[in-house]
């Protein structure tokens, strides 16, 4: 057993760390958010530059052949700048989808276009009806000639206004929320019949309502075996959950030592808040739970190549540890600091918006409490 | 012990409820406050329960109370939140008022109840400032004679919606040498004096509700001060535990645990079933009411000792509990519409060209209701603060 980094995976941390003091801080997150595109381009462009597009992939597409630890250093340093741009959909997300069911032939298109920083991707799999059931789909794609012709309607795809393509969950057989019959395509942003309505999230993201109507998709677009695709989400949804809880424990790690500075600083009745026993336990609840979390975050990024069944339950039980920890911990880092914690000016505000939004994503506690009993 | 309502509250409750459901403005009709787009939509409601002579049922009745028992107080309150009417501001009506007819003089009186009533003055407040939050009483802006008038200097923050307001009414140091509780004065500023500057501050939601108020020599006449120079905190305390009626907000959560449940009834839970029939939600919501249900009638016993003269520091009580389970009650909300927490929606003062927010009209603005709801643990006492009242008062600790 061993939980210590290699020196690259060190030089790694080193380098994105950087980037986020010098690329990313507070003011220019809030410019990059507040700006009409509400990303930027430029900071993909250093992402590749810096190899950090190209982590998880094999040298053949252009990679570095790292692997979950890698992706866990990134997104932990990302989520301590709060950083916007789509590294998870992209990266993560659509590049799990390629690299355990994509073809030769996707493998070889896409993911050095991920890795040079020429495309990027946005996973919609959710649906207004459907919670946070994967399975429950109400998107079609029938079969036509030798494609597809896809229709519905995507909810809340985080991302999609700067996407170029989608990765998109559709049913081609079975009932609405049947196992079987869930399929997994590859689908371009500007096809006909594709059209987006964009909105600025809680936590300074984009995203899109996406409607299919009559898209029509050949049959290379199909990501996985038609039909069988259900194994192949929940797995990369579990790969992206692991990587959203490295980057909540950036987050808890921020906004503790923000705490923690703020308590020693902040003088009420004569002497520093942070003499006040009562929000000295509180101080130490929040860093417990932080401990707790990033525990979590080593041991569901160690399980993701486990059976499906450890992967699943490590994936629910980060899940659940990261939902409890981030609302504990943004609830009251926000508490301690007041009337400061509420203002927009103060980062601690945002770190709170993002941690609550990651808790909603793919599953909040109670839903992955309820997995994780099931699986026994 | 009995929980009857007589035939005469009965009748009352009736009266309340056809007037109310043909006096909501109707401009304001499904539109949350966060879209209220100036002074006017805040004001509308105030202005019809001024007309009917309801606007404030805790004055006493010779200043334009209505003169209600407290059991009809408490239908009136329910009678609103259950037709989700808008809420009057306390500023005017729960704060400054009660303050001015105690202690204010007949001038004072003749001057200000008449237009707090009418809602023709807009009042907000100016206690809490950089350095002094918990610690009130440590505040730093000064107020000096120089012959009929004051000259007020220094920086009031977290003032609501005073960039509508015509007065404010501020604690202020008159004596600098004095213990901190013993030389604060409080003193009624006209906000158009010159000297007065207001500057949005963005809470995390993205609304603008507060703000700075910087006091730059500002000339107050003598005459804007209420009862006694240095007696200030005297009133503040006053103030602070006056209205107790109300402070729990229980009308308004009963009424926005029915709100959860119908739209729990409306969300599905994603395996064929309705949210609301899901064993873990619908646990979350029973847990929610009952803690609700034991507050209301913590709140119930708290009145009925206060009609009989007693008095105590339950007030922390209801606070502590009430803000509780508002925050629960906004957490619940936006658990139950899952990714749709997720879309902000743009304020009536926001410039973003984009105004679409997608997803049922019920999760529009939930997320930013649950991150603004933050805030009351913190403001008017914090939790903490309340806390150490209660171990202070009540358990003699």
């Amino acid at each position: 057993m061993d939980f210590s980094f290699t020196e690259e995976q060190t030089l790694l941390r080193n380098s994105v760390q950087k980037f986020v003091q010098n690329g990313y801080t507070f003011d220019m997150r809030r410019a990059i958010a507040k700006s009409e595109a509400g990303w930027k381009r430029e900071n993909w462009k250093q992402f590749a530059e810096l190899g950090l597009l190209g982590a998880p992939f094999a040298e053949d597409f252009g990679g570095l052949g790292g692997g979950p630890v890698e992706t866990m250093i990134i997104m932990e340093e990302f989520g301590r700048g709060l950083v916007i741009e789509p590294y998870l959909g992209t990266v993560v997300l659509a590049g799990g989808f390629l690299t355990h069911g994509g073809s030769k032939a996707q493998k070889e298109q896409f993911i050095p276009e991920i890795v040079e920083g020429k495309r990027v991707f946005a996973f919609a799999f959710a649906e207004p009806q459907g919670r946070y059931n994967l399975a429950d789909l109400a998107v079609t794609a029938k079969k036509s000639g030798a494609g597809y012709t896809l229709n519905g309607h995507k909810a809340v795809v985080i991302g999609a206004p700067w996407a170029d393509s989608l990765i998109v969950t559709a049913r081609t057989g079975g009932g609405q929320r049947d196992e079987k019959g869930v399929s997994v395509f590859v689908v371009d942003k500007k096809a006909k019949g594709v059209s987006c309505r964009d909105y600025p999230t809680v936590d300074g993201l984009r995203a899109s309502e996406i409607t299919f109507e009559n898209v029509a998709l050949g049959a290379d677009a199909l990501i996985g075996p038609e039909g069988e695709g259900l194994p192949l989400v929940e797995r990369v949804v579990d790969e992206g959950i692991a990587a959203l809880s490295a980057e909540a424990i950036g987050g808890m790690k921020v906004l503790n030592d923000t705490t923690v500075e703020y308590c020693k600083t902040r003088k009420q009745f004569g002497v520093p808040i942070g003499k006040f026993q009562v929000l000295q336990h509180r101080m130490v609840d929040m860093f417990m739970n932080y401990e707790q979390s990033v525990s979590i975050t080593f041991m569901v990024t160690l399980k993701l190549g486990e059976s499906d069944v450890e992967r699943r339950k490590a994936a629910s039980a980060a899940k659940v540890q990261i939902g409890k920890a981030g609302r504990f911990i943004g609830q009251n880092a926000v508490q301690l600091h007041g009337g400061m914690g509420m203002t927009d000016e103060l980062n601690v505000g945002h770190f709170f918006k993002r941690l609550t939004m990651i808790d909603t994503m793919f599953g909040n506690v109670d839903h992955h409490l309820k997995r994780y009993a099931s699986l026994d | 012990m009995n929980l009857d309502f007589t035939p005469a509250d009965e009748t009352f409750r009736k009266e309340v409820r056809a007037f109310i459901a043909g006096a909501i403005p109707k401009q304001l009709k499904g539109k949350s406050r966060r879209q209220y787009e100036g002074k006017h939509d805040f004001l509308a409601w105030h202005k019809a329960l001024y007309e009917k002579g309801w606007v404030a049922p805790s004055w006493p009745k010779e200043y334009g109370g209505t003169g209600w028992t407290s059991t009809q107080k408490y239908i009136f309150s329910e009678e609103c939140a259950a037709a989700d009417t808008p809420m009057t501001l306390p500023f005017g009506l729960a704060m400054v008022g009660p303050v001015i007819y105690t202690f204010g003089n007949e001038e004072q009186k003749k001057d200000h109840l008449p237009k707090i009533l009418s809602g023709e003055r807009w009042w907000c407040q100016g206690y809490s400032e950089p350095g002094s939050g918990s610690d009130l009483a440590s505040l730093k802006t000064t107020a000096v004679r120089e012959g009929d008038h004051y000259i007020v200097n220094g920086q009031k923050t977290w003032t609501t919606l005073a960039q509508f307001a015509d007065w404010i009414f501020c604690l202020v140091r008159t004596d600098m040498k004095a213990k901190q509780q013993e030389g604060i004065s409080f003193l009624l500023i006209d906000m158009k004096t010159p000297g007065v500057t207001v500057r949005p501050i963005i809470t995390l939601d993205g609304a603008h509700e507060v703000n700075e108020v910087f006091l730059d020599n500002v000339k107050v006449p003598v005459k804007n001060l209420i009862g006694k120079e240095n007696e200030g905190w005297t009133y503040a305390k006053f103030l602070l535990g006056h209205e107790r009626a109300g402070i729990a907000g229980v009308a308004r959560s009963k009424r926005g645990v029915e709100r959860l449940k119908t739209l729990a009834g409306a969300e599905q839970d994603g395996a064929g079933k309705k949210l609301i029939d899901d064993a873990m939600f619908a646990r979350n919501i029973a847990e929610l009411e009952i803690d609700l249900l034991s507050l209301e009638f913590t709140e119930l016993r708290t009145l009925a000792r206060e009609s009989k003269g007693g008095h105590g520091p339950e007030a922390s009580i209801l606070k502590i509990k009430g803000t509780d389970i508002q925050q629960r009650l906004t957490e619940l909300t936006l658990e139950a519409i899952a990714y749709y927490g997720s879309p902000y929606q743009p304020f009536a003062h926001d410039k973003m060209t984009n105004e679409y927010v997608p997803g049922p009209d019920y999760s529009h603005g939930a997320s930013q209701n649950y991150f603004l709801t933050r805030r009351t643990t913190i403001y008017g006492g914090s939790s903490e603060i309340q806390r150490n009242i209660i171990a202070k008062m009540v358990l003699g600790l």
